[in-house]
């Protein structure tokens, strides 16, 4: 970390100490978050497998434990149930957990803890109690990880109502986000694209503001194509977008959706009504993904509007792969040619 | 520290080391096991600089936990089902695979077996009964009760084992093989290759249990405590503790104590959560001088012998990862193959329709895994 980070006891004092203008990883930023969490809310407990001594395998916590101790910044055994099922425990219990999954390739032992009792207890209770908590989890291809360190889950837990699906995807979005997701009185899964962590770096204010969980995000607005994707998939769209409008003179509009769960339906349907063609770009396996329920969305409240039919562009319906990972992710080519295809119908 | 065999039933906490009454393997055995063990520590020290150089993304090592896999193998028959975690490279080695094999799987390269669909060190060598590597913690225990039951099922006197580390011992499936294991008897060994740690966490932090040998009480399994780093003690226990559970005598967990002497992976930095001193203590117990000692002392081997040995090995892990290395990486219908067993049709035409506008750009690869 290159930031030098001070508790917030010093009221006025910014709680991080860098220049506002240097741009920092998201590694940075999400570190700047959970400093600032910890630092302003003794609620909030931060745990997981290797978080606290060597600062998280991608050092998203590094320096957190020296600063807050072992008790706020808790190394925990090597149980992923044991690590939500005790998060359950301790948000009843009136802590603010943060725990981390070390890879969303590695949530699934605690799947259990996460559908069964985390996203149900408001409701099964009536009402009367939950479980605030922010699941933090890194997801995503991209780094040659193979099948083990590179899935995009998100669809298993958008299917489970009761806890929220939240993807960053920028520096700026990042800090933002999780610190309106620690505000969440519901509990949320806030997965993270690895492959962003160190790259592109991005101006973050030194104290940011929580972005409210829900209402998506406008990266661009266009006349005749609206794109719709979420972490590390909107700079890929991006960059296709910017090529095929600097080739054709097109207008392409593209939303960062940021909570998967619950969606904004109202920007995905003003936006369709608007351009009349719907690009949905997921890295996921295609089927079952996340993508198709906005499929349906669109399908469904804003058919008539379509000048062409929906289109998905995604992973393929395969396990990850190692050797030709750089085929099986969506990469700005792909999407440019589905956004022609599009256009062309 | 030697304790003889014959005290494992009463002090499981007692670490059981090399018994020079026991069981020893003939000369032709030692030398392979010791050649399997240089071996081990040769390849790498060449994956190392493979993955430096970025000819390959990733890599795990075992350096220093070499005699857990070589003394447990060699007790072993090669029917008896093997689930490793991903520090076992050593098993299929001993049953036959070629160094080639394993170097063609960390290129993830054309010819190999996986179609490059696992990254570097998740091997699979299913016709030597060495099941495929994932890299998810303590999922393959439960497997060895499954195989053990089938064992059981079948009428043979075949065993399963299962390697797994100290942290595992905190994952769920480690108590699920337990309590299966245990309560139907089954003829199954847990290796719990004990390196002491857990990537950052120590041992100590793990666990509550004096001894990870001693979670076996509570689910019926006998647990035993052996010197990991002698190959010979450890080659004596497994042997005793597998006809024990083929006479229908029941499972054992064996824990390894051994230490990893790299880091967790080439993506660590060992040095933030080392304790201080240790590395040094157990440099000193390194697996592969004790045996050399015993080695010559025994007069199985010569110091130019030894030597020789080391230049023949190293030679062949170079020659076989120069293969693989100009090896070119699988086609585009592999990413497809092996999904199901038959290709669902709107599978292929995903692929087909890629391939349709991407057959001929190189897409250059992402840079090296960051963990």
């Amino acid at each position: 970390m290159n930031a030098t980070m001070t508790p917030s006891s010093q009221a006025s004092a910014p709680l991080v100490q860098r220049h506002p203008e240097t741009p920092i990883t998201m590694v940075q930023a999400i570190n700047e978050a959970l400093f600032q969490a910890l630092a302003s809310d003794p609620r909030v407990i931060v745990f997981g497998e290797d978080v606290g001594i060597s600062g998280g395998v991608f050092r998203v916590t590094e320096g957190l434990q020296a600063q807050f101790g072992e008790k706020r910044v808790v190394d925990m055994p090597l149980s992923e149930a044991g690590i939500i099922g005790s998060a359950y425990g301790m948000a009843l219990a009136g802590m603010i957990p943060v725990p981390e999954i070390q890879f969303a390739d590695y949530i699934f032992p605690a799947f259990d803890q996460i559908i069964s009792e985390v996203a149900k207890l408001r409701y099964r209770s009536g009402g009367d109690c939950a479980c605030p908590m922010v699941i933090r989890t890194p997801y995503g291809g991209g780094i040659r990880g193979g099948n083990y360190h590179s899935q995009s889950p998100e669809a298993y837990f958008t299917q489970t109502p009761g806890i929220k699906v939240v993807i960053p995807s920028s520096p700026i979005e990042a800090k933002g986000l999780l610190l309106g997701a620690l505000q969440s009185p519901d509990p949320v899964l806030f997965m993270e694209p690895k492959r962003l962590y160190r790259s592109p770096k991005g101006v973050v204010p030194l104290e940011a503001t929580p972005i409210p969980l829900g209402p998506a995000r406008l990266v661009q607005a266009g006349q005749d194509l609206s794109v719709f994707c979420y972490g590390a998939m909107v700079d890929i769209c991006h960059a296709a977008a910017k090529k095929l409008q600097e080739r054709d003179g097109v207008s392409i509009e593209i939303i960062d959706l940021r909570t998967l769960s619950p969606v904004d339906e109202a920007s995905i349907l003003t936006s369709v009504r608007k351009t009349g063609r719907a690009l949905i770009v997921y890295e996921a396996p295609k089927t079952g993904g996340y993508g198709a329920e906005i499929s349906a969305i669109i399908a469904e409240k804003a058919v008539e509007y379509l000048k062409a039919p929906i289109k998905r562009v995604a992973g393929l319906d395969t396990p990850y792969p190692y050797s030709l990972e750089s085929v099986y992710m969506p990469h700005p080519l792909r999407v440019m040619r589905a956004m022609q295809a599009l256009l062309a119908f | 520290m030697t304790v003889s065999a014959s005290s494992q039933t009463k002090a499981p906490q007692a670490l059981i080391g090399f018994d020079p009454k026991g069981v020893v393997p003939a000369n032709e055995v030692l030398l392979k096991m010791y050649t399997l063990m240089l071996t081990l520590r040769l390849w790498d020290e060449r994956s190392l600089k493979l993955q430096r150089s970025g000819r390959i993304s990733f890599c795990v090592t075992t350096k220093g936990e070499e005699a857990t896999q070589v003394g447990t193998v060699a007790a072993l028959r090669p029917t008896d089902w093997v689930f490793p975690a991903y520090r076992q490279a050593g098993i299929p080695l001993w049953r036959g695979a070629s160094l080639e094999s394993l170097a063609h799987q960390i290129f993830g390269s054309a010819k190999d077996v996986c179609l490059g669909h696992q990254m570097p060190n998740h091997y699979s060598f299913h016709h030597l009964h060495f099941a495929s590597v994932s890299s998810v913690i303590g999922t393959q225990i439960v497997h060895a009760s499954g195989a053990a039951l089938a064992a059981q099922a079948k009428g043979t006197d075949d065993v399963a084992v299962t390697y797994f580390g100290d942290g595992a011992t905190s994952a769920n499936d480690f108590h699920s093989a337990l309590t299966i294991a245990g309560a139907k008897k089954a003829p199954a060994l847990f290796f719990c290759v004990n390196n002491h740690y857990a990537i950052s966490l120590h041992v100590s932090q793990q666990t509550g249990a004096k001894y990870l040998a001693d979670k076996g009480i509570g689910y019926g399994v006998k647990g035993v405590r052996v010197d990991g780093n002698d190959v010979l003690a450890v080659y004596q226990t497994t042997l005793a503790m597998a006809e024990r559970a083929r006479r229908g005598e029941g499972p054992a967990l064996i824990e390894l104590v051994t230490y990893r002497l790299n880091p967790h992976s080439s993506s660590d930095d060992d040095a933030r959560y080392r304790l201080k001193g240790e590395m040094d203590e157990w440099i000193g117990k390194d697996p592969i001088p004790r045996f050399e000692a015993f080695l010559l002392e025994k007069g199985v081997l010569s110091p130019p012998q030894i030597d020789a040995l080391k230049i023949q090995v190293e030679a062949d892990i170079l020659e076989a990862t120069k293969i693989a290395q100009e090896t070119p990486l699988p086609n585009w219908q592999t990413l497809i193959e092996g999904v199901y067993a038959e290709i669902p049709a709107p599978l292929q035409a995903d692929l087909d329709d890629l391939l349709a506008y991407e057959q001929g750009l190189s897409l250059p690869h992402p840079g090296a895994f960051p963990l």
